[in-house]
């Protein structure tokens, strides 16, 4: 079995004089000791990519960093999916007898590290370099195109997504490691500035400085008894333009992987962790996946099921709308909420009884999927 | 203005943006299972044949998806903003990015125009009509 025995995390937001190292080191060394393990201990390293600190070797820099000498390391890129993606190919050689210990960690100085533009401009680059990105193209955009689609397809309103936001800020009111804390209301989010639309400022997570890691053993070392219990993956397209069916962007096609190899279904779900890039991202997501019916992510929001108290809670660390979005960490986070949730460590808003977790990362625009049940035993 | 032959290392890529500069815009027809598909890529990815003919698409088509993007990604595109970045149907069965008038909404009928935009001339969607 593969447990995630330990997490740990920096704050979010703009951290002026971090580096992607300084952040990595910090988050991994909190998991570590909240694993109860030394730098010794761990035979396994998994790591992303810092868009702020291009390396061909990441996972070796931060072992070396921090003193650890593993069997087994490298990194892995699959984007917004690459959090979910570690802590699966974690559980992976766990199982197969390969490591006893892995840290997947993911860090980025992705906001004081480099302009707005520069942001803007790279993150772009998941667009196709001759036949998108020339046209202007931006995440915001190619997420642009999925919102008009979508909400012209199944009668999403601008309100419907923006209750989105204001649930995933009113959570990270309640965690003090939050991006940005300051409540807001659907109309803000309706009357925000528009960025690419139908989506507006308030439909997009912020660029964040952070850093965050887990620890997945074979053995449980530390009180938490969580456990990874099943994975998925899909991956249809790179590009928006070669989407083919957007009723089916992978998204269901992975979780249903994911509840498979755990022997499980939707309903045995009691916590959400879903990836929430922009509005709409989540919107899809869920229903795609099919927590809810079609066009009924808004007035799920709505009527308190996405609460902390809820039937579905859902992202209760503000998600990357609100905790923040540092990149490969942005999506981790998740993870690591999730983690706390099921150890019943969430303190503030913590969610009764939450035994089974369901994780979702987004690489791209709908284009990696990974999903993961992890199960309080 | 730089020369659309010099905006990509890709010689199919060249090839489509300096068809694009003289209003032609190309796309991939199969020459074995007869499929069509953009973006050209010098292979056929229904049958995975190597023998594929670029063709030259009438340009008319229908807007599937379209955002209007306040926020360009650079200073030097600030003059274009807002700008609209459509996904376009085309009739030959392939669908494309390109621009598009910003008024124009999902469904409605198309037709192909060339118009500057930073560092080349782009297709851009007008009205049919």
């Amino acid at each position: 079995m593969a447990f995630i025995s330990g997490v740990g995390n920096t704050r979010y937001g703009k951290i002026d004089g971090s580096t992607t190292m300084s952040l990595a080191a910090a988050a991994a060394q909190a998991a570590m000791a909240d694993a109860g393990l030394k730098p010794q201990d761990i035979d396994g390293l998994l790591t992303g990519y810092a868009t702020t600190m291009p390396h061909i070797m990441l996972a070796t820099v931060i072992a070396e960093r921090l003193g650890v000498q593993p069997a087994y390391a490298h990194a892995l890129q699959a984007g917004g999916a690459t959090g979910v993606a570690m802590a699966m190919l974690a559980k992976i050689l766990v199982d197969g007898g390969r490591c006893r210990a892995v840290l997947i960690v993911a860090a980025e100085n992705r906001a004081s590290g480099q302009s707005r533009d520069q942001a803007i401009q790279t993150l772009a680059q998941a667009g196709h370099p001759d036949y998108e990105v020339p046209y202007g193209a931006t995440i915001p955009a190619y997420y642009g195109l999925l919102a008009a689609r979508y909400m012209h397809q199944f009668g999403v309103t601008d309100e419907d997504l923006a209750e989105l936001a204001v649930v995933m800020r009113r959570h990270a009111g309640r965690h003090p490691d939050a991006h940005l804390r300051t409540p807001i209301t659907a109309a803000e989010v309706m009357a925000s500035k528009p960025i690419a639309l139908p989506l507006r400022l308030l439909d997009c997570c912020p660029v964040s400085d952070g850093g965050i890691a887990a620890i997945i053993t074979r053995e449980p070392t530390a009180a938490a008894r969580v456990r990874i219990r099943g994975a998925g993956q899909a991956h249809l397209h790179q590009h928006i333009s070669c989407a083919r069916d957007w009723a089916a962007m992978g998204a269901k096609a992975s979780a249903d992987r994911a509840f498979a190899d755990a022997g499980m279904r939707t309903a045995d779900i009691d916590y959400l962790a879903v990836y929430d890039s922009f509005t709409i991202t989540l919107a899809m997501l869920l229903e795609e996946i099919g927590f809810v019916r079609r066009a009924g992510a808004g007035e799920a929001a709505r009527a308190g099921r996405f609460d902390v108290d809820g039937d579905l809670p859902l992202n209760t660390h503000g998600g990357l709308l609100s905790f923040g979005h540092c990149g490969v960490g942005g999506g981790l986070a998740h993870l690591v909420e999730t983690q706390r949730q099921l150890a019943g460590r969430a303190d503030g808003r913590q969610v009764k009884d939450a035994t089974v977790g369901f994780v979702h990362g987004d690489g791209g625009v709908m284009s990696s999927h990974v999903s993961m049940v992890l199960e309080r035993v | 203005m730089t020369e659309a032959t010099n905006v990509s290392a890709d010689p199919i890529a060249r090839d489509w943006w300096a068809g694009i500069a003289e209003g032609r815009i190309g796309y991939e027809a199969c020459t074995d299972c007869g499929a069509a598909q953009f973006y050209p890529r010098g292979h056929c990815t229904a049958c995975g044949s190597a023998k594929v003919a670029m063709r030259t698409a009438a340009g008319t088509g229908t807007i599937f998806s379209i955002t209007v993007v306040h926020r360009p990604p650079s200073a030097a595109l600030q003059p274009f903003a807002p700008y609209a970045i459509a996904l376009v149907d085309l009739d030959e069965g392939v669908r494309m990015m390109a621009h598009a008038d910003p008024s124009l909404a999902i469904g409605a009928r198309v037709r192909a125009t060339v118009a500057p935009f930073g560092d080349r001339a782009v297709p851009r969607f007008v009205a049919a009509a």
